[in-house]
């Protein structure tokens, strides 16, 4: 069926109220950020309206140029663990019956309502010398000693992981439920075994919503803020955890905010990146 | 033996039997169509000849070798689905070597096979295009070569013409006829098409409730059906209830039919009797006698609709053959022994 565009302003009425929540809670705000991080910074916490580019040139300092690094390696690393731990999980799920689904989902989704403190702890207390899973490994005669994991950045790794991976499950699963299971029937007459038929059908054909799955993930990663401090050294930190540190701790508001849109251009260009990979799919 | 052999192969998923007790041996080279009504288990029978199901019980056997626990991608099959699904990321030519590719055949012969296969379906030229922007006959077409392209022992097709309009799938049928006869191969189509399964096959296995009621060529199965379900489900048919006295003399709806037999020692047995095969006459003349009730003019046929006895009677005649009769005459209809089939209970 054909549809024709809205023809007059009244058509459009429905989208106002959307538009100016936006527009208030978003927009503004983020206009807001955006000009203050061309201010001027004052001694003593306060700033003035000016149009300088000291703020960013200072970002661009091998310190924080490197915590941008470091921030991109780890969540370019939270995202590849997600998607390998996740799309194996997921088939298996899809192929399972309805109530075993379920039970998974439900679980799944009670991760999502823990918040990002108590995973943390939770993390830190598992990850411990005294009372952490390296006791279970002694007792089992696997260790000689009980050792503390944390902080290091495989605790960190970990801790991450473990709150992207509901999410990365979620999105995966309506792809991989749309799969045609015939698909890997298909491959298997042909004379693929199910590993083989993995890589060469399921992969490959659910190449897009692959490449989707690593950006959305990517960029929840990058946003972490309270993780690494939990279960990293200060190395471990990510630009979040530095964007509160000079906006709250430093008082230093231009400066933080000229790093929050740094991070908001690098998350916008990976979005742009998808839609282009995605057409590219599309035209493939 | 060369071919394939099921024996007694049981499929229960619970407490439900979708196979039961199924015995068939194929021949080398054999066209066989499973047929049967949706929930027959024909469709659960081939997945288990290509390894997709594990029978509950029972032995698949290809050239007399147990294959029942071979998994499916060392059986060396091709098989076409009902969804065809062809691998919507790669090209035609992709799809089609892909077998080839999984068994690290060197690249140039993929390429010579591929257009070896695209030239047999008559789609040379279009080893590059992507799948989806073929039309629904040529992804048949390029199904099947994909399924064919490491000669396989066994040919199995699901409902491969199902998604085909009418037009085009006649075209097909005998398109995948005439391939088959030319390869030679072991073929099993499951269709729930009778039309499909009496033009393609050699043997035509009809089942239902998870067994075969009957396995013959298609001539036979429709000249001398087994039983009321084979006579009624292939073609048009009236079946009749057929009594015999202590003498042997039979009657048909009361009225003595000279020369028919029922099975020794049966007073009472359903015939089943094809419409081309009901002759009208005059009243009195023939063997029974009723009245019109409606008569269905379809230009080459007339279907004829008689009640004799409150029994339904169809006879289908050419018009030159049919005498002139409408809707509440008195008509004769002749019954000659060799046309009504006595069928098993």
């Amino acid at each position: 069926m054909r549809r024709e565009p809205p023809q007059t302003f009244a058509d459009y009425s429905p989208l106002l109220f959307p538009a100016a929540m936006l527009t208030i809670f978003f927009v503004v705000p983020f206009g807001t950020m955006i000009a203050v991080s061309f201010f001027q910074r004052q001694q003593g916490g306060f700033y003035t309206p000016a149009f300088v580019f000291d703020n960013y040139a200072r970002f661009l300092s091998a310190f924080f140029g490197g915590v941008l690094g470091f921030s991109m390696m780890m969540a370019i690393a939270v995202a590849i663990c997600c998607v390998l731990l996740a799309l194996p999980f997921t088939y298996l799920l899809t192929r399972m019956a309805r109530r075993v689904q379920i039970v998974w989902l439900v679980a799944l989704l009670s991760i999502l309502s823990l918040s990002e403190v108590i995973i943390g702890f939770a993390w830190s207390t598992l990850f411990s010398r005294t009372a952490g899973i390296t006791n279970i490994l002694v007792a089992l005669g696997l260790m000689s000693e009980a050792k503390a994991l944390t902080p290091s950045f495989a605790a960190v790794l970990t801790g991450m992981v473990y709150q992207a991976f509901p999410y990365t499950v979620l999105v995966l699963f309506p792809a991989l439920v749309r799969l045609d299971p015939t698909l890997t029937e298909a491959a298997r007459t042909l004379g693929a075994s199910p590993l083989k038929a993995f890589f060469t059908v399921v992969v490959p054909a659910l190449r897009n919503t692959i490449v989707a799955t690593l950006i959305m993930v990517f960029i929840f990663a990058l946003g972490s803020y309270l993780l690494p401090q939990l279960l990293g050294r200060p190395q471990h930190w990510t630009l979040s955890v530095l964007i509160t540190d000079q906006a709250i701790y430093q008082s230093n508001m231009p400066f933080a905010a000229a790093m929050a849109v740094f991070l908001v251009l690098v998350t916008l260009g990976l979005v742009a990146l998808t839609v282009i990979a995605g057409r590219k799919g599309e035209a493939a | 033996m060369s071919g394939l052999a099921l024996q007694n192969v049981v499929k229960e998923f619970g407490a439900f039997k979708a196979v039961n007790d199924v015995e068939l041996t194929v021949p080398h080279g054999t066209f066989v169509c499973m047929l049967g009504p949706s929930g027959c288990g024909k469709t659960t029978l081939l997945r288990m000849i290509a390894g997709l199901d594990l029978p509950t019980s029972g032995a698949i056997r290809l050239d007399g070798e147990d294959i029942t626990r071979v998994p499916t991608h060392k059986r060396n099959l091709g098989m076409v689905f009902q969804s065809l699904a062809l691998f919507p990321h790669l090209t035609v030519g992709e799809n089609i070597a892909y077998s080839l590719r999984i068994r690290g055949a060197p690249k140039e012969d993929q390429k010579k096979r591929v257009e070896e296969l695209l030239s047999m379906i008559h789609l040379s030229g279009y080893a590059d295009r992507p799948v989806s922007k073929l039309s629904g006959g040529q992804r048949q077409r390029v199904a099947i070569a994909r399924a064919l392209a490491i000669s396989p022992k066994l040919f199995l097709l699901d409902e491969p013409l199902s998604a085909l309009d009418a037009k085009l799938r006649e075209a097909m049928q005998v398109e995948l006829r005439q391939l088959q006869q030319k390869l030679g191969i072991t073929t099993i189509v499951v269709t729930h098409d009778q039309r499909e399964a009496m033009t393609m096959a050699d043997t035509v296995v009809v089942m239902s409730g998870g067994e075969i009621r009957q396995a013959a060529s298609p001539i036979e199965i429709y000249r001398r059906p087994a039983d009321s379900f084979v006579a009624d489900f292939i073609g048009q048919t009236n079946l009749i209830e057929a009594e015999s006295d202590t003498r042997g003399h039979v009657t048909v709806l009361g009225q003595p039919v000279p020369g028919l037999q029922l099975p020794s020692g049966a007073a009472k047995a359903t015939i089943s009797i094809r419409p081309e095969d009901v002759h009208l006459t005059a009243p009195g003349a023939g063997a029974l006698t009723g009245t019109v009730t409606f008569v269905r003019d379809l230009g080459g046929t007339i279907e004829t609709f008689v009640e004799v006895a409150d029994r339904q009677i169809v006879a289908v005649s050419t018009p030159r053959e049919r005498p002139e009769v409408s809707v509440g005459q008195q008509v004769g209809l002749a019954l000659t022994p060799d046309v009504c089939v006595v069928l098993r209970k």
